[in-house]
């Protein structure tokens, strides 16, 4: 009744093409973005936007970067851990070369060296794909992983082998670093994380997005067409690379203050993997919900047995934790296999008719 | 130039100037070939007849070592405690299939192959939430299985042979024998062929792909069960296996993922491979290279042969 595009007419090609067509899915859009800016940091304590709220926001990020190569382009990837170490590092490298640098622009930066490592580590998708090209991005995670540790220079020949992040400043605040702001950090974090989902949305509508897309439905009738699989393939592992390589920059310089390799291993890409398809691939709204589910879920399945004043110990806690997360998965493969997503396109298509069976 | 030596020379001096010692790296590496050679092996049996990729293939080894040390910490006799797990095995086998494949018939390969992730997932949790996720030994000696080690002295030198790898090839070779005239003879074995050369034809000659599943991943189960054995023997039985297990990937694109003899051979090229790698150029880049060596053969051997040395070729333009 509410919600529905009856009346809302368009009258010329760029009203018709616009990414929210209908009034109401703009004021949503408005509304969250308010909520985001405005409200989440004027009333969530230190621990909701340190904990939860920055984190997700990088996840989401990441998990972009991961949908765009698997669900857009259809590439499975398995080394998104390691992309993203690979911007954490260079940042960190960037930013103690450049000090005096806004930390920013070197977080932008990084990302480009990413997209560097990514293309060269895509190279083998132009002969293979399927599980066989994951097992090629598996060789990027492990090697990438072992490079982290040994080479001495990207962490400045430290003798923890860690990379912190150093204090530095954006625009005049502190944002990184032990005397950094939380609401700082978490408006840095929202707006790279708005600003590039807002741009890889106009990417995967654009000419570029669509070649993958076509590279990922059918192959050789999009090579017919006119696209051209080099191009597109290396293309989405680079933009690919860049989303989680700045990802990876944000969450060591404004979520964890200091990483080592273990925040690049195999189980976090797999974790973004997670997030991918249980928020559906090849949809950007589905990354938001995807991190969120994973993210939060367990947040709040360690919180529960406090707050229902049962004595559980940690451990076991975090042992039903995994099998939740390992069921849930199977659940939600089983009941809706493109994810969260495409709930909410059906739950969207129920509000167009409600409260009226037909229209 | 020094490098250069250091690279095509110096290591075969040192292998020249101590062929003990060479032999001995051959050795670990053969054992260890074996041990991926049984994971993949795994992973075949199950990719054969389901097109499933059995992601969860290294926690079933962890899982099924941890029950059978649960077991025997618990008070069951050695022998019980193995008859018993294997019936754990089969009951994981029949659960996976009747809530997990039932349930994704006719689904993508990726949203299978989540599926096993989340599998892994939940093994994981419920392993470390019955049997504890600390480390356990091994019983091996209370399965029968030697322990001692002979020592050989080849060209003036020593070699020693622990008698638990010996035990742990021809386990290895009994298995895959014992799979082998069990495709290739027998009823079921036969229907499980039919199964994976075409699922649609096997059904319509009114094979059950259900009875097949759960038949296939209980065989998976029985290999992952000793693969857990020979190598908690080794080290000793924790998770971290799992990244162990890993490693099956690499030897699965060498020896193609539908290729039991391909398993093998793949297993034993990474084991040798790895080891010798290892040992005689690993000190050019700092040690540690066993950790990705193993894929990045995997990377040069997908493009020269992406079907693998035994795999079906197939003709797909990309």
């Amino acid at each position: 009744m509410f919600y529905r595009e009856v009346g809302q007419f368009k009258t010329n090609y760029t009203a018709d093409s616009q990414v929210f067509p209908i009034l109401q899915d703009k004021l949503a859009i408005i509304a969250m973005l308010v909520i985001a800016f405005v409200l989440v940091p004027a009333f969530g304590g230190e621990f909701f936007l340190k904990s939860i709220m920055i984190p997700f926001l990088i996840f989401t990020l990441a998990t972009i970067g991961l949908n765009i190569l698997v669900g857009y382009t259809g590439q499975l990837s398995l080394g998104t851990g390691a992309f993203m170490g690979v911007g954490a590092y260079s940042c960190y490298k960037l930013t103690t070369i450049f000090p005096d640098v806004n930390i920013i622009i070197m977080v932008l930066l990084s990302g480009f060296f990413s997209a560097g490592i990514g293309i060269l580590f895509g190279l083998p998708s132009l002969r293979i794909k399927g599980f066989y090209l994951a097992v090629s991005t598996l060789a990027a995670q492990f090697f990438l992983e072992w490079c982290f540790i040994r080479i001495e220079w990207l962490y400045n020949y430290n003798d923890s082998g860690a990379i912190d992040s150093l204090p530095r400043t954006a625009f005049g605040y502190a944002v990184s670093g032990g005397a950094a702001n939380h609401v700082a950090q978490y408006f840095v974090v929202l707006s790279i994380v708005v600003v590039m989902t807002w741009i890889a949305s106009n990417i995967i509508r654009g000419r570029i997005g669509r070649s993958w897309m076509m590279i990922r439905d059918m192959d050789i009738a999009a090579e017919l067409m006119g696209v051209r699989p080099l191009y597109a393939k290396l293309s989405a592992f680079a933009v690919s690379s860049f989303y989680c390589g700045v990802a990876g920059a944000l969450m060591v310089f404004f979520w964890l203050g200091s990483a080592e390799v273990e925040s690049f291993d195999i189980n976090h890409s797999f974790l973004f993997l997670f997030m991918a398809i249980i928020g559906g691939l090849g949809s950007l709204i589905g990354c938001y919900m995807g991190a969120a589910f994973i993210w939060i879920l367990p947040i709040i399945i360690r919180a529960l047995p406090e707050a229902l004043g049962l004595d559980v110990n940690a451990a076991t806690v975090e042992h039903i934790n995994f099998m939740m997360i390992g069921g849930m998965i199977i659940f939600f493969l089983i009941v809706e296999p493109h994810g969260l997503a495409r709930l909410w396109q059906i739950a969207k298509e129920k509000l167009r008719t409600w409260p009226f069976p037909y229209s | 130039m020094d490098i250069l030596y250091n690279i095509l020379i110096d290591p075969f001096v040192q292998m020249g100037s101590a062929p003990d010692f060479f032999l001995q790296v051959l050795w670990s590496g053969f054992v260890a070939g074996t041990l991926y050679s049984l994971i993949a092996l795994g992973f075949v049996l199950i990719f054969k007849a389901s097109g499933v990729f059995n992601f969860a293939q290294g926690i079933m080894v962890v899982f099924a070592a941890l029950t059978l040390v649960g077991l025997y910490q618990a008070g069951v006799p050695a022998w019980g405690a193995l008859i018993l797990t294997i019936g754990a095995m089969y009951v994981l086998a029949w659960l996976v299939e009747r809530i997990v494949l039932r349930n994704l018939v006719n689904q993508e390969e990726i949203i299978l192959f989540m599926a096993t992730i989340g599998l892994n997932y939940f093994l994981i949790g419920f392993g470390e939430y019955v049997f504890g996720g600390e480390p356990k030994p091994m019983i091996a000696a209370e399965l029968g299985l030697p322990t001692g080690s002979t020592t050989f002295e080849p060209f003036g030198g020593i070699v020693i042979i622990e008698h638990l790898d010996v035990a742990a090839v021809i386990m290895a070779i009994v298995l895959v024998t014992a799979l082998a005239i069990f495709f290739n003879k027998t009823r079921i074995g036969r229907a499980l062929r039919a199964v994976a050369d075409d699922h649609q034809a096997a059904l319509s000659v009114g094979i059950s792909l259900n009875q097949i599943w759960v038949i296939v991943w209980f065989a998976a189960g029985i290999v992952a069960l000793a693969t857990g054995i020979m190598w908690g023997a080794k080290s000793d039985v924790s998770f971290a296996l799992q990244i162990v297990a890993l490693k099956a990937l690499p030897v699965l694109i060498i020896g193609g993922f539908t290729s039991i003899p391909g398993a093998i051979i793949g297993g034993l090229v990474i084991g040798f491979g790895e080891k010798l790698f290892e040992i005689y150029w690993g000190g050019l880049l700092g040690s540690g290279v066993e950790g990705w060596f193993a894929y990045v053969i995997a990377l040069i051997f997908l493009l020269f042969r992406p079907q693998g040395l035994f795999g079906e070729k197939i003709i797909e333009r990309i």
